[in-house]
């Protein structure tokens, strides 16, 4: 019996050996009669092509293709992260919203999410696509929903603040409060555990952070000066601008992971049985105390795990920005690979990031749910 | 009354919210109708109608352009092929939803069915004269890509989520390492091998068109996801099945195929349908590399000069199609977990 199934095992081994050999193979033949060298090489050649949005890392179409490539990184995570964040936003509020007693608020969250679950993401990225170039006027006639804020076919342009060097104290002020309130939360649970007396960590904390950068602003005399976008030529100039492609990218990632997270939100809340919070509230915890210290410490362990593999998801559908233009990270490859005709190396870097970054989160994922696993559970 | 004092108006902040979505409506729905229906431009042989001041959506693009995004650049004439070929799928879909079907000769008319469909699409023989697969097109592909999909996938997935449990340590790495590797990287990037790295896989002379190629990619793709939802229907049996599988001194394929399998895959239907439904969705992205589904034929209508620019309506439109599909399936899979769940506890309770 064992020796039938070592056998077997060495019979498979040696069959996908085999086949990957063989490919290998014909790839080694298939680029020799091509003339395609391989190698990692070409990454230090000039790119020449302009990239529509290069924020962080200057970029010229006379910079190197791997310079090109890292500045699409820096894209793919900067729809990733700033998407993550607003659909965790919308999401915990439609999931809470489809739980509300209020029929037209549940029956209107539970109309986004199934209108939204059940349409395919590039639809809805070409149909946002479309609703920005297609029907928003010109930058002459722009829509001014709030002053300062312009809405046309060529984006979204916004006032920003102008640099200051005050602002930069302001961060180190917010650094330094952060600190200050982790360790003021620490003194008050030692002191909670010594005399039971409870500390209000969290407001203590929010003042910290928010009064004392305030602090450093006011006594520096408020500089407040906005750049405003003003209409030059054909298009905006001054202020901050998102592009279409930009812009529907991250309203239609955020918009269809939202409907997920909702599901996410909803499910970890109903997962906490009610004689839960009856406990609570027979012990004299107040409502707001339940939710916190009883309800969302065991809704979270639910919500958590299928939270992260929807950030994950967020992430790797982010590479459907090619289809609308926007320079991300596989569109970048795509234009290397079609230029150099460097397919393996192009498709090899695209993987090699993604799995990093699928495999490093669901390390972090791992830990997490091992450190907040039911002690009981744990053996 | 009551109901609406309880529903809408229970407390203060559901009475302000109450308030704020009427508001809302009030402000949005009139203008969305106008533009929706009342002014919109139902037929018409050109977009000039569509263009006139105070016309609303064009949904004559639609209704010109049908043909062209049910079937893609199949021959005209020969349309009532694919047409009848998506009756045939229909017809299968439907009967394999019923609990009533589930039996060994679904496989069998599946089978019939795909052969069917085949001879219908490429023809060559009795009578139908022969159409190359680059001509099919339209929503017919977006469903041939989408059912031929789960249909290699699906076995495939079960080995892969028995491997992923085997004893055997080779067995079982090759498993995981396809199964995490697949779904690590974006459905795009395999799309991107299959059609720019696969011909260089390939011996000089030997080419396998698009279409297979992309399904291919699919079929890598759905396998792993779908793995990993039979793997959770595998975990879910009592370890007592197959103790008692043993105890009995079946041999491991018996065992699987006949105690352990129908069980798994039952308690695991509603997740599949659920897998299935991504996957569909998912057919949409062959777009990027160029295959003619149903969302390219209407991205390629929109490049006609005569009618672009109404990319919403034709974007609604699609989203209609894809939407339509898919609320079916999962209203389906939620119908079943209930009646699976029912059943259930009923055996429970008379046992």
């Amino acid at each position: 019996m064992r020796a039938r199934a070592i056998a077997a095992q060495l019979a498979l081994l040696a069959a996908v050996a085999f086949v990957v050999w063989y490919l290998a193979s014909n790839t080694a033949q298939n680029l020799d009669a091509r003339k395609i060298a391989s190698g990692f090489g070409f990454l230090a050649r000039e790119a020449g092509f302009e990239i529509g949005e290069a924020p962080f890392l200057a970029y010229s179409a006379a910079d190197s293709y791997a310079r090109a490539i890292l500045v699409g990184l820096i894209n793919t995570f900067r729809v990733a992260l700033i998407g993550v964040v607003l659909a965790t936003v919308i999401g915990t509020v439609v999931g809470l919203a489809r739980l509300s007693h209020n029929w037209l608020l549940s029956r209107l969250a539970t109309g986004y999410v199934e209108l939204l679950r059940n349409v395919p993401l590039l639809v809805q990225l070409f149909f946002l696509y479309a609703v920005i170039t297609e029907n928003l006027p010109g930058t002459r006639q722009a829509l001014e929903p709030l002053p300062g804020v312009f809405l046309s076919n060529r984006g979204i342009a916004f006032p920003v603040l102008e640099a200051h060097a005050v602002h930069a104290w302001m961060v180190a002020a917010l650094a330094a409060s952060a600190v200050l309130a982790w360790l003021a939360a620490r003194w008050g649970r030692r002191r909670q555990a010594r005399t039971g007396q409870p500390f209000p960590a969290l407001i203590v904390g929010a003042a910290l952070m928010l009064g004392l950068p305030l602090a450093v602003f006011l006594a520096a005399g408020a500089p407040l000066a906005l750049a405003r976008p003003a209409l030059q030529g054909f298009n905006f100039a001054g202020g901050g601008t998102l592009s279409p492609e930009f812009a529907a990218l991250t309203g239609g990632l955020t918009l269809y992971t939202a409907a997920f997270i909702a599901e996410i939100v909803r499910a970890g809340v109903q997962s906490v049985d009610r004689g839960q919070s009856e406990a609570a509230y027979s012990l004299g915890l107040s409502r707001r105390r339940t939710t916190r210290l009883v309800i969302l410490p065991q809704a979270l362990r639910v919500i958590v795990p299928p939270l992260t593999s929807q950030y994950l998801n967020l992430t790797k559908n982010s590479s459907l920005a090619v289809a609308i233009g926007y320079p991300d990270l596989v569109s970048i490859a795509n234009t290397t690979m079609n230029q150099t005709g460097q397919a393996i190396e192009g498709i090899a870097i695209i993987m090699a990031v993604y799995l990093t970054i699928s495999l490093s989160i669901s390390a972090l994922m791992n830990w997490y749910n091992k450190r907040i696993a039911l002690k009981g559970a744990r053996r | 009354m009551r109901w609406l004092r309880e529903n809408l108006f229970g407390s203060w902040p559901s009475a302000l919210a109450t308030l704020a979505i009427l508001w809302l409506a009030w402000m949005l729905v009139p203008p969305l109708v106008e533009w929706a229906i009342v002014d919109a431009v139902w037929r018409a042989p050109d977009s000039r109608p569509c263009r006139a001041a105070g016309a609303g959506a064009c949904w004559a693009l639609i209704a010109e352009k049908h043909r062209f995004i049910l079937f893609g650049t199949y021959p005209y004439e020969q349309h009532w092929r694919p047409g009848l070929g998506i009756l045939v799928l229909f017809a299968l879909y439907v009967a394999s939803a019923m609990r009533r079907f589930w039996r060994a000769r679904l496989a069998l008319a599946w089978l019939g069915g795909l052969a069917l469909i085949g001879w219908l699409m490429w023809g060559g023989v009795a009578g139908l004269s022969y159409v190359e697969n680059e001509r099919w097109g339209g929503l017919m592909l977006t469903l041939l890509l989408a059912t031929f999909g789960i249909a290699f996938a699906f076995p495939i997935s079960i080995l892969l989520a028995l491997g992923r449990r085997s004893r055997l340590p080779v067995v079982r790495a090759l498993s995981v390492l396809w199964i995490e590797l697949v779904r690590g990287v974006p459905l795009i990037s395999l799309l991107f091998m299959a059609s720019v790295m696969l011909p260089l896989f390939l011996p000089e002379g030997v080419s396998i068109d698009k279409l297979l190629r992309a399904l291919i990619a699919m079929i890598v793709f759905a396998a792993a996801y779908l793995a990993e939802v039979v793997r959770g229907g595998l975990q879910a049996i009592p370890h007592g099945q197959e103790e008692a599988a043993d105890a009995l001194g079946l041999p491991f394929w018996r065992k699987t195929l006949f105690v352990i399998l129908p069980q798994a895959l039952r308690i695991a239907i509603p997740p599949l349908v659920n897998t299935f439904i991504a996957f569909f969705k998912d057919t949409s992205l062959v777009v990027i590399i160029g295959l003619f589904d149903l969302l390219t034929s209407i991205k390629v209508a929109l490049t006609e000069p005569a009618w672009s620019g109404f990319g919403v309506e034709a974007y609604i439109f699609a989203s209609l199609v894809y939407f339509a599909f898919c609320f079916a399936m999962s209203r389906y899979s939620q119908n079943l977990e209930r009646e699976l769940e029912r059943s259930r506890t009923h055996v429970l309770r008379e046992n």
